[in-house]
């Protein structure tokens, strides 16, 4: 690429950091705060609107909504965290599903074209001030304080000596990466979704407007891989969605369970 | 790159969009749990509800059709015992009538058997007591023609015609007892 680059004359740069850097549109607010209303905005006129007149039996519309719900419902709550307890968690999981979701496939929606969870400050909000104190405070009130840390930090069947390095480990992963991982997660690979696309997407308008003769042809490969990133970021993206509701509700239902 | 790493670190949250998420997302946790949730739950119960009243309802159903059909089966059974019943007195009974009916004609055979033969009888004893005075008579009308002579003498006369008529009877009487 480098020597494409050179023979076209023109600095060719790469996309930075910078361009997740977006400027205010007014005031302080930003494109991605926007997005994130709009996101909420959307689900829930989704949610109400779909779930205004449901019937027992369903009818094509219903059925599209039930399916979304259904597997929010059945299977990331209640595989989870057990049919006991999985209703009254029901709509945190539902939400995080949804909203992960939606503002993951901003990125590839034309004119909004940003993933807003490529910005850490929402999936930190998300993991760290929500997911993060609901399992702790859902683990507490089912065994007690005492019981809850020795439930976590104590995991039975491991000989006494292993104790000494097993529950800093748990305490480690449990009290201080489990939140930053379920954020860095998503966060990560949107960012470098979006670093690819946007890499992709330059490159082939570099290629098309500053190449000469024959190399105005590689914008083409240049296109069609912005294209397949596209695709893939689709799968990405709802990946990442699902994985966030899922390990949140595997956290809940850990810090629930009987057994370790 | 270093440079874009001073003005604009990726890793560290922005404090207002931290906040900004926040409320989005509780503005959205609120309005699931309070409304869009029950709403779908509320659906799923109804639903649960009426596919277990209908299996109640159609195991109830069944349980009344089998019933219905011991019923029915019963009461076949019931009906064919009767008939056989009603078939077997309807034989009895003709073998009764057939058994009076015969009793009564062979009564009547033998009544009408018996009347002939007393009729018989009567007849046979009127001729023979016809034959015995033709026979007193001619007799005597033959004798008195072979003789020549009237027998005036009645007494004697009917003493004579008397002793030969209870030969004649006991000479006959036994040849009868011999044949």
């Amino acid at each position: 690429m480098g020597a494409l680059v050179l023979a076209a004359g023109d600095e060719f740069t790469p996309p930075t950091a910078e361009a997740f850097n977006l400027p205010p549109i007014f005031g302080w607010v930003t494109k991605p705060m926007l997005l994130i209303v709009l996101s909420v905005v959307l689900i829930i006129g989704f949610f109400l609107l779909s779930s205004r007149k449901l019937s027992v039996v369903p009818g094509k519309g219903q059925f599209l909504v039930e399916s979304f719900y259904d597997f929010g419902r059945n299977n990331i709550a209640r595989e989870q965290i057990g049919s006991r307890d999985f209703l009254r968690f029901l709509p945190l999981i539902l939400a995080l599903f949804s909203f992960v979701l939606v503002n993951n496939l901003f990125g590839i929606i034309p004119i909004l074209q940003f993933p807003t969870m490529s910005h850490i400050g929402f999936p930190l909000a998300l993991s760290v001030l929500v997911v993060y104190p609901v399992y702790h405070y859902a683990g507490i009130r089912r065994h007690g304080l005492g019981g809850y840390l020795k439930h976590q930090l104590v995991p039975p069947g491991a000989p006494k000596p292993v104790y000494l390095l097993l529950t800093p480990i748990e305490f480690f992963t449990k009290f201080i990466m489990n939140p930053l991982t379920l954020a860095i997660r998503v966060f990560a690979a949107m960012f470098a979704g979006h670093l690819l696309i946007m890499l992709f997407g330059i490159s082939a308008e570099f290629l098309l407007l500053h190449g000469d003769g024959i190399t105005k042809i590689f914008s083409l490969f240049s296109f069609g891989g912005a294209l397949a990133m596209t695709f893939i970021e689709v799968l990405i993206m709802s990946i990442q969605a699902f994985i966030f509701a899922l390990l949140s509700a595997n956290y809940i239902g850990a810090a629930m369970a009987e057994e370790h | 790159m270093i440079l874009a790493a001073e003005e604009y670190n990726p890793v560290m949250p922005h404090v207002a969009e931290v906040i900004i998420g926040l409320i989005a997302f509780l503005l959205l946790l609120w309005v699931l749990r309070k409304f869009v949730v029950p709403r779908f739950e509320k659906l799923y119960e109804e639903r649960t509800a009426k596919i277990e009243g209908g299996i109640e309802k159609a195991e109830k159903a069944q349980a009344e059709a089998e019933q219905a059909l011991e019923q029915y089966k019963a009461q076949l059974a019931e009906a064919r015992t009767e008939a056989a019943k009603i078939r077997d007195d309807a034989r009895l009974e003709a073998e009764t009538i057939k058994a009076e009916l015969r009793a009564e004609a062979e009564q009547e055979a033998g009544r009408i058997v018996a009347q002939g033969e007393a009729q018989l009888q009567q007849q046979r004893a009127q001729l023979v007591a016809e034959l015995r005075a033709d026979l007193g008579r001619n007799s005597v009308a033959l004798a008195s023609r072979i003789v020549g002579e009237s027998l005036e003498d009645e007494a004697r006369r009917r003493g004579t015609v008397d002793r030969f008529l209870t030969e004649l009877d006991a000479g006959a009487d036994g040849a009868g007892a011999r044949n």
